[in-house]
């Protein structure tokens, strides 16, 4: 989208000349929304080692899109129901305990294939719609509405709000089911409860992003912020400062050159996690010498 | 460093270092009451006629060849699974209405080598993980700023208590066995129990220590004094701080003293079938003619 002649490499030039269009604006606040909202729903994702049910839940949202589209409503209502049902069902699927995942991944790419060739026919089906997909699946930054900013800032100012009620106990389960069950912690209604607000938010975000750019934002951040600590509140915020840094990049980069925004969002989440993979391989190594040189307990010492 | 660290910290420990009471949990003349148990799973008739108390300090350890049904007694004091004959009063009320007071560790967890959480994060679990809401940072001035110091003395405490600090910071999957176990151990007296329900905790851990995890299990059960019943496969590392077993078997269950359970007569009649105990110059046992498991009680550790 080449609107300018070139940046100035001044950013303060820069970002007015950006802001001077609404459209930017927008562009820069629902992506600012969506940064965080993915980051946080992404990391308890990533946590729970569900990347696939994401996955799954981001790729519905099509079908959904397309259908609504297909029968006449708007496309929103399409990507709200397919993803809260899409939600219910992967929660429905058994699930064989912690590290029995197969079954889970199985079932749920099943469905997966099988949305996806629907959002095909749905499309196929109404012909006017093709030059539509693109918008459906890479998303559309620059035709936000200030409407839609808001709405979108509601849907996840609810979201994370639920999130943040039911976090500590929905890490519990997420990391210890069997101790959290002997808790008390209702187990079973928290893993449902977090797929329903993973697909309302996913549903929310889809419309902005489009379908693969939701889980480039779910996963990438959260999976570098994970790579880069271990600490449960450092790693919530790392994940969230990367998401937000990774789409204004995106978004400024798109501004002056030709290619699309969620080409640079996602490419510039990659770059970040191949780094803090990097990282971690080498930092591990540093630590053990360091123990290992350590003195002998005193126990063992003469 | 594992191996050793133990020993010598469940001799330095003084044993009061480790938390007192609450004052408003007065003293249980018994913590557990069986009376007349009887237990169905799967359609089969597990073990009936079970009459056991375990009064507060008491080290029990609940023996037998496998698929007898141990871990289901386990499940039946959490109140898990019901009873189709007798009753359990568990901490003076029915089995479940008390789980926050007691340390319950599942059999053979260990946690994905790609999970990236300090052990730390999991013992404080143990303390309030099942509480709603997100815990806010321990530097957080308000609300509560004193509860959650005390709740970071506490998870520093437990995790001294078990000789973890040297590697309490690490992510959990990186860890050891024998480490793990170690932090799950302090995860279950994180809350200062009136109960621990240990379920096969020395199974993944080499013989050294073994011998130190059972030695600090006895160690905290004198000094709380906290009631523990230990599922065990092999008696010997626990033998010498045992007060009362619990002996498993298909043809009926006998209760009493590791002295009066486990010798010929008694396994004979309990197995139906001759066998033999006979006891090395170290105190150690060993167990012939065993129809499950012909080995020595001693030898299968790998």
């Amino acid at each position: 989208m080449i609107l300018a002649a070139g940046p100035s490499w001044n950013p303060i030039i820069d970002l007015q000349q950006m802001w001077s269009f609404p459209f930017m604006v927008n562009a820069f606040r629902a992506g600012s929304i969506v940064a965080v909202l993915a980051g946080v729903m992404g990391w308890f994702m990533v946590l729970r080692r569900q990347s696939f049910a994401g996955h799954t839940l981001s790729l519905i949202g099509f079908p959904g899109a397309a259908g609504a589209v297909l029968i006449g409503v708007a496309a929103s209502y399409g990507y709200f129901a397919f993803c809260l049902a899409g939600a219910l069902v992967i929660a429905a699927l058994p699930r064989a305990g912690p590290g029995g995942y197969s079954e889970e991944s199985a079932v749920t790419g099943t469905v997966q294939a099988f949305a996806l060739a629907c959002g095909f026919l749905f499309i196929a089906l109404y012909k006017g719609f093709l030059n539509g997909i693109n918008s459906l699946l890479f998303g559309n930054f620059l035709g936000i509405s200030a409407g839609q900013v808001t709405l979108l800032g509601v849907i996840a100012a609810l979201s994370l709000a639920a999130l943040a009620v039911i976090g500590r106990p929905l890490a519990f389960a997420s990391i210890d089911p069997h101790v959290a069950t002997a808790r008390n912690v209702p187990v079973r209604a928290l893993s449902v409860a977090f797929l329903v607000l993973l697909g309302a938010a996913t549903a929310e975000a889809s419309q902005i992003t489009g379908t693969l750019l939701v889980f480039a934002l779910l996963v990438m951040p959260a999976a570098t912020a994970q790579a880069l600590t271990a600490r449960p509140g450092r790693a919530l915020a790392l994940t969230v400062t990367i998401g937000l840094v990774v789409t204004w990049l995106g978004l400024s980069v798109a501004y002056y050159t030709p290619f699309p925004v969620g080409f640079f969002v996602t490419s510039f989440a990659f770059a970040g996690y191949v780094a803090a993979q990097a990282v971690r391989h080498t930092r591990p190594r540093w630590r053990t010498a360091s123990i290992e040189a350590s003195p002998m307990p005193t126990g063992i010492a003469p | 460093m594992t191996a050793h660290s133990l020993d010598s910290d469940v001799d330095r420990q003084p044993s009061n270092t480790v938390a007192p009471r609450k004052e408003d949990q007065r003293p249980v003349a018994s913590v557990i009451t069986l009376r007349d148990e009887a237990v169905e799973r799967g359609g089969r008739r597990l073990w009936s006629g079970l009459d056991l108390t375990v009064a507060a300090g008491e080290f029990v350890a609940v023996l037998g060849p496998n698929g007898v049904g141990k871990s289901t007694l386990v499940q039946v004091i959490l109140g898990a699974l019901p009873l189709i004959e007798g009753q359990v009063r568990v901490l003076g009320g029915a089995a479940g209405r008390a789980n926050e007071r007691i340390g319950y560790l599942p059999q053979r967890r260990s946690f994905d080598p790609s999970l990236r959480v300090r052990g730390r994060d999991i013992v404080r679990l143990g303390l309030d993980g099942h509480r709603w809401g997100l815990p806010l940072p321990a530097w957080w001035p308000w609300p509560g700023a004193t509860a959650r110091r005390a709740a970071t003395a506490r998870v520093e405490e437990v995790i001294d208590l078990v000789g973890a600090g040297g590697y309490a910071d690490r992510p959990v999957g990186e860890l050891s066995g024998g480490e793990q176990q170690r932090l799950l151990i302090a995860q279950a007296l994180a809350p200062a129990p009136d109960l621990l329900l240990l379920d096969e905790p020395l199974d993944s851990l080499d013989l050294p220590n073994q011998a130190a995890v059972a030695a600090l299990i006895a160690t905290i059960s004198r000094a709380q004094p906290v009631a523990v019943i230990m599922v065990a496969h092999d008696v010997n590392p626990i033998l010498s701080h045992l007060d009362t077993v619990v002996y498993l078997a298909p043809g009926g269950s006998k209760i009493g003293s590791p002295r009066d359970v486990i010798t010929g007569p008694t396994l004979t009649q309990l197995f139906g079938t001759p066998i033999e105990v006979l006891t090395a110059s170290d105190g150690r046992m060993v167990v012939i003619g065993h129809p499950a498991h012909c080995e020595s009680h001693a030898g299968q550790q790998p």
